[in-house]
């Protein structure tokens, strides 16, 4: 099936040969970095942890969102999810990928990366980052070919596949909680040291990821003879608006806490992102930006109208994805590091070749999906005769 | 010729696998070269051993920076920390903060005017807890026997979790090679390399050979440095007769460092 | 039905395997008759005093001396033991630079030639310093 993926329309080939522009330049700028050291970032002693790390704990939660079009499909019987649950799975595959690139270049010694394999530490979750993300790519790879597979070939799926397929389902929500249990048990940094991490992460995630399928729906529907369906995006609009909901209600359980109880330590993370702190507030139009487009989202998402016009529902789509991306991509871990543990203020801003690297696995991420999607796609275009 | 080009890769693959067989057998087989026995390793004469050490800051001692700077100026020359002039990329293992930025749980508006003005020693607590050896995913940071929680610059991967993971600050990131900014390279002690983490070490070859840290060393009396499992031992006098504080120690981390204010 | 027998597209199915065996047989005929002699260790200072007596044998040594280095810092830095007691009862304090580099002066002659004939670049280097460098 795979060989779909090599021909296309000029359309198809211009994207691709622009998405191995972005791809080299990132390339070219990781080996400086590669050679240099990861001082070519914006990254400091007292903020760690920068836009590699940000972008990956994003693309988790976009990966996990597949789960919202599986678990309709395979555990209640919702027929009309089973046209997209490819799309979900494909979206998920691409998206661990960017993660598990994004882990490796942030890593100050990548050479020996195999070391967390050959000196297992169950007490550390990383460790079990790295088992959960693995395992869900697998997982992920070999249910979507497997029913494309079975799909193709007018058969029903091997029977083997359905354990697979269950266990696919806790395992995308063990894939986001796992990566929020990075931060949310760290005694010393108070702004992740809080129970709705969790589910933060995760109401945040069904937002994001279902949003950008639903973009990609409507892209797929324009740019090939497949069509999603109507259906299938309303029903994926609906997931959007509940979860986009719980995570603009989670984020002010937040708030409430921090500011009602007027501990300095706890009201210091949140003030730096929104008010800054000590004259230093780099993010805090990028925050308020967030909080509007998500507050927007939903206004447009919970009222059926909006909902309903696609035309609007593409921007209520893309507010959300913005919005979330803001919040767990910048936000998120600078809200952590600043104020530092002694309570000094540096701020982090990422530099040139640090995004161009971000940029170049995103395109990575792209590449992959573009191909999955055009396999898948083209497969199902023949099913349906349309070839 | 479908199944032809598919046997024809089976053959290839099972010769291939065949062949490959020999070498790897080879290298197994001759994984006891000469020596049967393993070769005995021991500590020196001189070690000095504990369960559990600690360092006590006598701040009563320190008037100002001018005290201080020889101990940081010590531990920077025998360890080749580097000097980097771009802050963001600085490497310190032990050094001075105010006390809001030391014990930023602890200052209030009414400090007295010597405590509040007064620098006091910063460096890694060698925690009974340490949260940086519970996040290291290779064990590259660990709990030693003796209470020291050290770096195996070896097997870090620079993923930076430890530094997450501190509630102190007390650890620094190699973002460049740090050889150029090493005024004078102490040949006896390696320096690092670029992307990995470090941080005091508590002077542990030091130890090895049977001498103090060097900070306590240089301190004229206002460190105190020993073994908290020995009663005897002079921290423990130290700590029974004066009241000490510990930075942060709602959080269960069981810091090392102790200080008399 | 497509013939089994018959060689499509021979010409450059054969064109392209004779590029293939060139190029992949590339460093054998290029470098015909410029073999490099095996590179000779030179043993300088003690290490040429103290003739062939090594922390093991110079067979061992050749053989095994990654493998003990690795040893070497697990057992210092994670057990916290630094004395090794080699095969003759002989003590040696388990350092890289200050040991071996103590005994082999000339890194450049001793280390770096069989390294570089073989293309191997140990990171040691990169943390562990040579004394003659900073002199």
């Amino acid at each position: 099936m795979l060989e779909k993926a090599l021909t296309g329309s000029k359309r198809y080939y211009g994207w691709m040969a622009a998405l191995l522009a972005v791809i080299g330049v990132g390339f070219a700028c990781y080996l400086w970095q590669y050679s240099f050291g990861l001082g070519i970032t914006g990254m400091s002693r007292d903020v760690s942890w920068g836009f590699y790390i940000a972008q990956f704990t994003f693309l988790v939660g976009v990966a996990a969102s597949a789960v919202m079009v599986v678990l309709p499909y395979y555990l209640h019987n919702y027929k009309a999810f089973g046209r997209i649950t490819i799309l979900g799975e494909f979206l998920a595959v691409a998206s661990v990928t960017m993660c598990v690139l994004f882990i490796f270049v942030d890593l100050g010694q990548p050479t020996r990366v195999v070391n967390v394999l050959l000196h297992p530490t169950p007490n550390s979750v990383l460790f079990w980052d790295m088992i959960v993300l693995n395992g869900y790519l697998l997982l992920n790879i070999v249910i979507a070919w497997k029913v494309l597979e079975a799909e193709r070939n007018d058969v029903a799926p091997p029977g083997w596949l359905k354990p697979f397929i269950y266990i696919s389902i806790p395992w995308a929500v063990s894939i986001h909680t796992v990566t929020a249990y990075l931060y949310c048990g760290l005694p010393g940094r108070g702004f992740w040291l809080t129970a709705i991490l969790a589910p933060r992460f995760l109401s945040s995630a069904f937002a994001a990821g279902p949003a950008l399928l639903i973009l990609l729906c409507m892209i797929v529907r324009k740019f090939t003879r497949f069509d999603p369906g109507k259906e299938q995006i309303q029903s994926l609009a609906k997931v959007v608006a509940y979860a986009i909901t719980v995570n603009v209600f989670f984020f002010l359980c937040e708030v409430f806490v921090v500011f009602y109880s007027r501990i300095p330590e706890h009201m210091d993370h949140l003030t730096y992102l929104f008010v800054g702190l000590h004259g230093h507030g780099v993010l805090v139009p990028w925050m308020w930006a967030s909080m509007i487009l998500m507050v927007v989202s939903i206004i447009l998402l919970v009222n059926p109208i909006t909902r309903k016009n696609e035309t609007v529902l593409i921007v209520a789509c893309i507010t959300v994805f913005v919005g979330t991306w803001i919040d767990k991509g910048l936000g998120m871990i600078s809200g952590g590091f600043v104020p530092s543990p002694l309570h000094h203020v540096n701020e982090y801003v990422p530099t040139v070749p640090e995004v161009l690297i971000a940029l170049g696995i995103w395109a990575i991420g792209f590449l992959v999906l573009t191909v999955l999607y055009k396999i898948g796609v083209t497969i199902k275009e023949e099913i349906a005769g349309l070839a | 010729m479908e199944s032809g080009r598919r046997s024809f890769l089976k053959i290839a693959g099972l010769s291939a696998l065949g062949i490959g067989a020999k070498p790897v057998l080879d290298v197994l087989a001759s994984s006891e070269p000469g020596a049967t026995s393993k070769p005995e390793t021991m500590k020196g004469k001189d070690v000095l051993t504990a369960k559990r050490w600690a360092l006590v800051v006598d701040t009563r001692k320190i008037e100002s920076e001018e005290d201080l700077e020889p101990m940081i100026e010590i531990c920077d020359k025998i360890h080749n920390v580097p000097k980097f002039e771009n802050k963001r990329h600085e490497i310190k293992w032990i050094w001075m903060e105010e006390f809001k930025h030391a014990f930023p749980t602890q200052e209030h508006e009414f400090l007295d005017e010597r405590v509040e003005h007064l620098p006091f020693l910063t460096l890694c607590n060698h925690c009974e807890k340490p949260a940086c050896v519970r996040a290291c995913p290779t064990k590259a940071t660990f709990k030693r026997q003796d209470g020291i929680v050290l770096m195996d610059f070896h097997r870090c991967i620079g993923c930076r979790f430890c530094m997450a993971a501190c509630p102190y600050g007390s650890r620094s990131f190699n973002f460049r090679d740090p050889r150029p900014f090493i005024k004078e390279i102490n040949p006896k002690f390696p320096t690092r390399t670029k992307g990995v983490v470090e941080k005091c070490n508590f002077c542990a070859e030091r130890l090895a050979v049977g001498k103090i840290p060097a900070c306590v060393e240089v301190s004229n009396g206002a460190l105190i440095f020993g073994d908290l499992d020995d009663p005897e031992s002079e921290v423990r006098e130290t700590l029974r007769t004066n009241y000490t504080i510990r930075r942060k120690p709602a959080l269960g981390a069981g810091p090392s460092i102790f200080y008399i204010v | 039905m497509p013939n089994n027998k018959k060689m499509y597209d021979k010409g450059k199915v054969i064109a392209g395997l004779c590029i293939f065996v060139v190029m992949i047989t590339f460093p054998f005929w290029y470098n015909l008759g410029k073999a490099a002699p095996a590179p000779e260790p030179k043993l300088t200072g003690k290490a040429a005093e103290a003739g062939q007596q090594c922390v093991e044998s110079k067979e061992y040594m050749k053989a095994e001396h990654m493998q003990i280095l690795n040893d070497w810092r697990d057992t210092v830095v994670r057990d916290a033991k630094r004395i090794y007691v080699n095969s003759t009862g002989k003590k040696f304090e388990m350092s890289l630079s200050n040991t071996c580099l103590d005994c082999h002066t000339e890194k450049a002659e001793f280390c770096d030639k069989c390294h570089n004939y073989a293309s191997v670049s140990p990171y040691c280097w990169d943390c562990h310093v040579d004394p003659k460098e900073e002199m």
